[in-house]
């Protein structure tokens, strides 16, 4: 008795996921982080190192001024503060990954803090430096009859933004939508490659659920390197799911580290680095603080572009697009730029139908390729869109020219003359009606007796005589005039 | 006062070895920084901004600029073990 209320009580409660991301970016600097060593693009392993990247005892790392101020600029357009001055950390612990037994990280004075991207809340923007590559051996031998691994040290000492939300994302699709936005702002200022397969932008989950409404936060979980926005979303999903299911069961969520299995979809405690919470930071000694001057801030803040959400904010108020063109155009910076050379080059207030042709036809026919890369020129779209609103060319004969001037550029107007692809009218058009009519006298009648429906039987004549040409609106005025 | 289970926890996140009589040796030793630690502790610091760095310079930056990495056989040169392109060490998970 008492215990069945209790247990159905549990499996009734509604949970709220509290999650928050944390996000690595490589910087597409030229070389490393501490050392003159150029970053590596899949060269030879170990042709990137020297004594400062391999910690060998005896020699001083020297910061990176680029990558200081790639650092700036990322906190600057994420709405950071940057910190007067910050220090770097020593975080030790014992890796193969990690020649000298620690990173060289930051910890309790980040270089910036408390910003905002979106509807999502900054904790911190920091510098550090990332791990060499440890490559299982497998077939290549043992050591001491153990499995031996090799280590790769090109990766080692490459510098890297890591990126602290607030635990203010409340779901898997809503994560992966916020990691996008980031991407594509990271991308906008040209400080990193952000490409998730290849590892230049890692994202790590930090996730718990607690009963909706209540303010108090659960035991949350770690999920580790979720190398895509898909695995992003399945892995916080399934990690939901596990956490409300053992609370569903009267069991407790542990605090530990998880590894999502894309292709089981399981989600795998990792092996314990040994007590490897326990990294006893110390102010890194070889390194001086970082105290941006002026100077270093004015830079960061020109070097700033216009961002993505700024940008579509700006097509919204500006140009009058719906929202979900705007993002669009904002969040592919390559059409984007596109519509906004077409739209100066218009003759009439054409902005909102070209950017509904970029989207939708545009897209359709170059899927992920650069507009500018085709032999379409901005200035080509503005006059064939402005032909379509004059009724000059009709909606369907259009697509077809715009598929020629992507293939093979030219002047749409010369385009529509060639190839006889103009809109019927004047003349033409008024016959073709007539003998329209004429052949469907039994729809005409219907026609007179009410039933407007009838009108599609003389349309489809009239669109079939005239291959499409004609323009839907002035053919229905003709009908009528003719009644 | 730090007692044998916290040296051997340090001793143990530093990968150190230690034999009975160095473990005791340690925990006096230990202890003996521990106390001067508490000693100064017991001065009014509020005002006083933690000391980071011994050396009063800011800013020492290198342009982004490549210098010429090892060769590869430089790199391995001085390892214990390689199989001639990376460093071999025991697996990390074996
Ligand atoms: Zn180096």
């Amino acid at each position: 008795m008492g215990a069945a209320p209790v247990a159905d009580a549990l499996a009734e409660r509604a949970y709220e996921p509290v999650i928050g991301l944390e996000i690595h970016v490589q910087l597409s600097t030229r070389t490393k982080m501490f050392c003159g060593c150029e970053l590596s693009f899949g060269e030879q392993p170990n042709t990137r190192t020297c004594p400062v990247c391999l910690g060998l005892p005896g020699t001083l790392p020297v910061t990176n001024a680029e990558a200081v101020h790639f650092g700036l600029m990322i906190g600057m357009a994420l709405g950071c503060e940057p910190a007067p001055r910050s220090i770097f950390h020593r975080k030790n612990y014992f890796y193969p990954d990690l020649p000298k037994g620690y990173q060289i990280s930051q910890y309790d004075i980040p270089l910036a803090r408390d910003g905002r991207l979106g509807d999502i809340r900054i904790h911190r923007v920091h510098l550090e430096e990332d791990a060499a590559k440890l490559v299982h051996a497998g077939a290549s031998g043992r050591i001491h009859g153990a499995e031996a691994s090799a280590v790769d040290f090109n990766r080692g000492g490459t510098p890297l933004v890591e990126i602290v939300t607030e635990p203010d994302v409340r779901s898997a699709a809503q994560a992966a939508e916020w990691l996008r936005l980031l991407r594509v702002t990271l991308r906008q200022l040209g400080v990193s490659d952000v490409n998730m397969e290849e590892g230049s932008l890692r994202c790590d989950a930090n996730v718990s659920i607690r009963p909706a409404g209540e303010a108090t936060l659960g035991t949350k979980t770690e999920l580790k390197n979720m190398n895509s926005f898909r695995f992003l979303e399945r892995g916080v999903n399934a990690e939901v799911a596990r956490q409300e299911e053992l609370l569903r069961e009267g069991g407790a969520v542990t605090q530990e580290t998880l590894h999502f299995d894309p292709r089981t979809g399981a989600l795998s405690p990792l092996r314990s680095k040994e007590e490897a919470h326990d990294y006893r930071y110390f102010p890194e000694p070889d390194l001086v603080p970082i105290a941006p001057t002026e100077e270093m801030l004015e830079r960061a803040r020109s070097a700033l572009p216009e961002l993505p959400a700024q940008r579509a904010e700006r097509l919204e108020s500006d140009m009058g697009l719906v929202p979900d063109t705007a993002r669009l155009l904002a969040f592919r910076s390559d059409l984007g730029d596109f519509f906004e050379r077409a739209a100066a080059a218009r003759v009439g207030d054409d902005s909102k139908a070209i950017a509904n042709w970029i989207v939708g036809e545009l897209v359709a026919n170059i899927g992920d390729a650069d507009p500018a890369d085709t032999k379409l020129e901005p200035e080509s779209l503005a006059a064939l869109v402005g032909m379509v609103r004059e009724g000059t060319v009709a909606g369907s004969a259009a697509k077809d020219v715009l598929t020629t001037l992507v293939a093979e550029g030219g002047d749409p107007a010369e385009i529509v003359e060639a190839e006889n692809l103009g809109a019927a009218g004047g003349d033409e058009l008024a016959r073709v009606v007539d003998q329209a009519m004429a052949d469907q006298a039994d729809a005409v009648e219907k026609i007179r007796a009410g039933n407007d429906k009838a009108t599609g039987a003389v349309m489809g004549a009239v669109m079939r005589a005239t291959e499409g040409r004609a323009d839907g609106a002035e053919v229905q005025r003709l009908i009528r005039e003719r009644l | 006062m730090i007692d044998r289970d916290q040296v051997l926890h340090v001793a143990r996140l530093a990968r150190l070895r230690l034999t009975d009589e160095e473990v005791e040796r340690m925990t006096g030793e230990l202890s003996t920084i521990l106390d001067h630690i508490e000693k100064i502790s017991e001065l009014d610091l509020d005002d006083v901004a933690p000391t980071s760095h011994v050396v009063a310079m800011e800013n020492v930056l290198r342009p982004d600029e490549p210098r010429p990495s090892l060769p590869r056989e430089g790199a391995l040169g001085q390892a214990p073990d390689t199989d001639g392109v990376g460093f071999r060490v025991p697996s990390p998970g074996a």
